[in-house]
């Protein structure tokens, strides 16, 4: 039942190709008659070759030129139907490797980051291609296979009825046959998908992270444990074939009972009477003609069920549910002054551990808030919520007023300019990264919000200056030329408010303090939240944070806390002893 | 694509069987017309109903012989196939293992991903077909065409014009299709890079509101790539109509040709039914030509692929795979004029030469793209010089085996990443049979002893991949400790300890300093506090040696050290007590 709505799903996405499809269908249609055709004229012309001396050429020339017809015009509808069901399957898989990957920017970041990406990539890759290859293969020859065992069965009945009921009380057999075998190997197929995509998260991971596997020596256990993931996807993938596979000798045994019934039945009725010899001879070759068709179905099966279980897996993701939509009466702000609010914010990422119980926290425009604390203390989950990656469980946060809730996310968002502790950036030009926030961005402004970040310089000896690639993952920079990257897309932006997640880690102090500089400025009359470990740019914070354990143990400036004499001034004093 | 056939070496067996089997069951299947005849011909001329009883049953019989063949060769087939993907997968990940960054950088994670996955998907397809119907199809063409020439010599011309023009026409869609399937392959390379860049970027596209850009980014590849595969499937379309029209045609030719000599009385109407049936045997058998043909066209560049990822080389080769002897009493680490570029990028380290002793702690410092990270990673030799030599112990990390020479050193590189597991299993990454009391002790200097037992679920607490459980901080301690389980010799932060609070980092470098008396530590950084307190201290200025020695010499001495150190302190914080 399961599979039936997911195949009900799939041809639902087919149908922006329904006009393809029907095509198709009608090709199929016309290339099965004309395909049953061909073989009953070239019958007929050879049934005017009679002897010696006495054939009849011109009925002969007439019948083959009827069948040259025939054949071309069977050619080109089937060639016709080829290009139907192109279009439509694959159209189909790019529609849903589009909307697959339009999932992935609207779930909730907590099914991103709870997910391994491997297994994700898989299902818009993989998963995906057995749905196109099923369609492709299925969709042909299970439906002109439907056409051919229909044209023979009328056929049949034309000829002799008795006997075609014969045949057709063994077809059940066959279909039994065929269902048996896709239930056993459905488990299967299903299984190996799963191991599939558990064996792609592992490539993800220890190749993605060659560097600490050498580092470690590490490579002759990720072997291990490798081919212990592959030795399992060996065992359900030899079943997932060999079930599979069983299907096509199987329907040929049917084939074989149902041939040596209509012959032993017929060859009776030829005894009895009630049949001549020539009636049998075609009676067999219609009931082969008839279970051939079952063995092409049967062929089929196997693609389909990869591609049911592929279909499953990629419904399955299209299924979580989104995150929620931004209200009806949500609003753009602009003109934003930068007043935050945090009124009693509760949030745990996992409902049996609390994290944050009770957060309360009011910032006037353009002040500048230092978090600090333990590693674990929850800066990067105040984050989550500032920017809404993340929703509090209660409690609200509220910008110049407005509940950030009832503000659109792309509006909520973009009132911040973020730079994040891994420095994220994509495989195109410098240019293209850096105006990554205002696409439309001259190459005069990007050159200039380079030079304000200090990476001019670099950028300009690169033979390809603005135009170099960088490649996956930005590997050709070093971490902190790609967090210097970041901060120049920041600047471009020039956004009312800031969030510095530790982004200062990677760079030279040299270059940090102009960066401070240009900070500072940018900063001017912006509300902004600093991540940081750095005196420098604790000691000039309007509030410091200093959170444990998710909440918030001291607030105040500098010498506030210094006078406090608590948490802080521990933290603060113990960078200055002699270690 | 026969390059891969030494995967196949350990299924001789079922490459053999199988298809053997496969042809019993095919002559069979042959045998049945031959019975249907016997039966009308004696059991009903002689009105003998027991006989064609009996005949019946002896056709099921068959039949089950068939099928008992069929099923082991379809056993062997999933036996080869899968067993052969296995085989190849393990190697490929084996090889990749030997890879140096400049060639994981090259080819790409997400590129090997597919390699490993898909493309080893249609390899395994093609070995199956190969062991399935790649005999029994050529069996039913050679039997046909060679009934044909017993019947008649003449009328087997027509059987040998039209079975080379099929081939033909394979050859030709086949060659056609070919550079498009290689294309498609790397378009879905594409769609895998974007999705990945989608994945790992969340956050931030989210915050630059790049959804839609995003979207539209992926929607052109997506595009390009399904009209890459349409246009390859109006070529492969082609296949099927073309083989039917030539088979078609010689059968045609055979009726009026056969029309003649039946005439002259060289050929009877029986034989002319006999040569039609024959080319239809032949056409059904290249309809599976085809098929397979499509499948070993994908195969093939498939298989391109994944040579292309064994050909490549690792840049950095283990020389000796034997231990080697090393000097107890020798520095620890000391480098000998070494220079090093970056493939045409000019040189990022350049004549640098410096001696570390044993148990000595030592800061490396200086400004973004210094060359701080390159130099620490010639030391476990991730890259080899360009010029000069690095020697481990008073060897030379080029005569070591890879194994020898980085399991003397504990590495914490820049980011940190987890892998998933539990935290016990992390720890367990450099020494697998590491004590409870060694990971305790390497938690507790790495200052995550806390907040590991502070979870009830201590060390058995579940990690996902890359520890995206976990804070920044909290992986970057435990990146700390996993380097320290195997008490390293050696110890490597590099620049490891950006995401800890200052008091943490405080901590953490107080307790390395009591805990790990013999292991000589080395650390990167960017904070003078950091390094201040180190026995030596190494400044770095655009890939140059500029200044070695201890905090308050450099501030005097060293001109690149003192802007560093007044731009993080105060004047009256600057001197060591």
């Amino acid at each position: 039942m399961k599979n039936k709505g997911t195949l009900k799903r799939i041809l639902k996405y087919a149908k922006p190709y329904r006009s393809s499809l029907v095509f198709a269908m009608i090709f199929a249609l016309l290339y099965v008659v004309l395909n049953l055709t061909a073989p009953v004229l070239v019958g007929y012309a050879i049934d005017n070759i009679l002897d010696k001396n006495n054939v009849h050429f011109n009925d002969v020339a007439m019948l083959l030129l009827m069948v040259g017809v025939t054949v071309l015009a069977c050619a080109v509808f089937q060639w016709l139907m080829g290009l139907c069901i192109n279009t439509v399957s694959y159209g189909t898989v790019r529609d849903m490797r589009r909307d697959i990957f339009r999932k992935f920017n609207t779930v909730p970041l907590k099914y991103i980051d709870g997910h391994p990406h491997g297994d994700l990539i898989s299902r818009i890759i993989n998963d995906v291609d057995a749905v196109g290859d099923g369609l492709l293969q299925g969709i042909t020859q299970l439906f002109s296979g439907l056409v051919m065992i229909l044209c023979t069965l009328g056929f049949m009945l034309f000829i002799n009825p008795y006997i075609a009921i014969v045949v057709v009380i063994i077809t059940p057999l066959s279909m039994f046959v065929a269902g048996f075998i896709t239930k056993l190997s459905q488990n299967q197929f299903k299984k190996q998908s799963k191991t599939q995509g558990e064996i792609s998260a592992y490539i993800e991971e220890y190749i993605g992270q060659q560097k600490v596997v050498k580092a470690f020596g590490y490579e002759e256990r990720s072997q291990e444990d490798f081919e212990e993931i592959n030795a399992r996807l060996l065992e359900c993938g030899k079943k997932a074939q060999f079930y599979s596979s069983l299907a096509n000798p199987s329907t040929r045994f049917v084939n074989g009972i149902v041939t040596a019934a209509v012959c032993t039945v017929g060859s009776v009725s030829a005894i009895q009477g009630t049949l001549s010899v020539g009636q049998i001879s075609m009676f067999i070759t219609y009931a082969n003609q008839y279970t051939k068709p079952f063995n092409e179905v049967t062929g089929v099966i196997p693609q389909l069920q990869s591609a049911l279980a592929g279909a499953a897996r990629a419904f399955a993701l299209l299924d979580e549910e989104d995150q929620l939509p931004d209200s009806e009466k949500a609003v753009e702000l602009t003109d934003c002054k930068g007043k935050i609010d945090i009124d009693k914010v509760k949030f745990s990422y996992v409902p049996e551990k609390p994290l944050i119980t009770n957060f309360n926290l009011h910032v006037k425009q353009g002040q500048k808030i230092a978090i600090v604390g333990p590693t674990g203390c929850g800066k990067t989950t105040l984050i989550n919520l500032l920017m809404r990656f993340y929703d509090v469980n209660s409690g609200d946060i509220k910008i110049d007023g407005t509940s950030i809730y009832e503000i659109k996310r792309n509006s909520l968002r973009s009132l911040y300019g973020m730079v994040l502790q891994e420095s994220w950036l994509y495989n195109a030009s410098i240019r293209d990264n850096i105006a990554y926030g205002k696409p439309d961005a001259t190459l005069d402004e990007v050159k200039k919000a380079a030079k304000d970040a200090f990476i001019d310089h670099f950028i300009e000896r690169l033979p390809e200056k603005y135009d170099t690639i960088i490649t996956e993952e930005g590997a050709n920079l070093s971490q902190g030329q790609r967090q210097l990257m970041c901060i120049a897309r920041v600047m471009l932006c020039d956004p009312p408010m800031l969030i510095l997640d530790e982004a200062t880690s990677s760079i030279d102090t040299r270059t940090e303090i102009k960066i401070q500089q240009a900070f500072n400025k940018m900063m001017e009359g912006r509300t902004s939240f600093i991540v940081a470990h750095r005196l420098s740019t604790i000691k000039e914070a309007d509030v410091i944070l200093v959170m444990k354990d998710g909440n918030i143990i001291e607030q105040g400036n500098h010498s506030e806390l210094m006078k406090k004499n608590g948490f802080y001034s521990t933290l603060y004093n113990s960078q200055f002893s002699a270690s | 694509m026969f390059r891969l056939r030494r995967f196949l070496k350990n299924y001789k067996l079922q490459l053999t069987v199988g298809p053997v089997c496969k042809l019993i069951e095919a002559i069979f299947e042959l045998f049945i017309p031959l019975i249907t005849a016997d039966i009308i011909d004696t059991g009903v001329k002689n009105n003998d109903v027991g006989y064609v009883l009996r005949q019946g049953g002896f056709m099921v019989l068959l039949g089950a012989l068939g099928l008992s063949f069929a099923l082991v060769c379809q056993k062997s087939a999933s036996i080869a196939s899968q067993g052969f993907g296995t085989e190849v997968r393990n190697a490929m990940f084996r090889h990749i293992n030997t890879f140096s960054h400049a060639e994981l950088d090259k080819i790409g994670t997400p590129s090997l991903i597919t390699r490993m996955t898909n493309d080893i998907n249609q390899l395994q397809l093609a070995v199956a077909m190969l062991i399935r119907l790649v005999i029994r199809a050529p069996f039913l063409v050679i039997g046909a065409v060679i009934m044909a020439m017993s019947i008649d010599m003449k009328m087997s011309l027509i059987f040998l014009a039209a079975s080379p023009l099929i081939a033909l026409v394979l050859f030709l869609i086949m060659s056609k299709s070919v550079p498009f399937f290689k294309k498609i392959q790397k378009k879905l390379d594409t769609v895998s890079l974007i999705s990945r860049e989608n994945l790992s970027g969340n956050r931030v596209i989210r915050a630059f509101s790049k959804q839609d850009s995003e979207q539209s980014r992926l929607e052109e590849q997506n595009n390009e790539l399904a009209q890459t595969a349409v246009a390859v499937g109006r070529i492969s379309a082609l296949l099927n109509p073309l083989t039917y029209v030539i088979a078609q045609g010689a059968i045609i030719a055979i009726v009026w040709f056969g029309a003649r000599f039946v005439y002259n009385g060289d050929l009877t109407q029986g034989e002319i039914i006999a040569l039609v049936n024959y080319m239809t045997q032949i056409l059904l058998a290249m309809i599976v030509v085809s098929n397979l043909v499509v499948i070993f066209t994908k195969a093939s560049a498939s298989a391109s692929r994944v040579n292309e990822v064994f050909d490549t080389v690792p840049s950095v080769r283990e020389s000796n795979s034997a231990e080697i002897r090393t000097d107890e009493k020798a520095p620890s680490v000391e480098f000998e004029n070494v220079s090093f570029g970056y493939a045409d990028n000019g040189y990022a380290l350049k004549n640098i030469s410096f001696t570390l002793e044993k148990g000595e702690t030592v800061g490396i410092i200086g400004g973004t793209g210094s060359g701080k990270s390159t130099l620490v990673n010639l030391i476990p030799r991730f890259y080899d010089t360009s010029e000069g030599k690095v020697f481990v112990d008073g060897a030379n990390v080029k005569d070591y085996p890879f194994k020898q020479l980085r399991g003397k050193m504990g590495i914490v590189p820049q980011a940190a990443m987890l892998f998933a597991g539990t935290i016990k299993s992390n720890m367990l990454w450099g020494n697998k049979n590491a004590s409870l009391d060694d990971i305790d002790k390497a938690l507790k200097i790495a200052q995550a002893y806390g907040f590991v037992y502070d979870n009830p679920e201590g060390l058995e607490r579940p990690v996902t991949a890359g520890g995206k459980n976990l804070s920044g901080g909290q992986k970057q301690r435990l990146t700390i400790a996993r380097a320290l389980v195997s008490q390293p010799e050696i110890l490597i932060l590099d620049d490891s300890a950006s995401a800890l609070d200052f008091a943490t980092d405080a901590a953490l470098r107080k307790s390395l300093k009591e805990e790990t008396k013999n292991m000589t530590v080395i650390m990167v950084s960017q904070r003078v506090g950091t390094v201040r307190y180190a026995d030596k201290i190494i400044v770095l200025d655009k890939g140059e040696l500029v200044g070695i020695g201890k905090h308050n010499d450099l501030f005097n001495s060293c001109s690149v050290y003192k802007e560093i150190c007044l731009s993080q302190l105060k004047a009256e914080e600057v001197l060591n007590k």
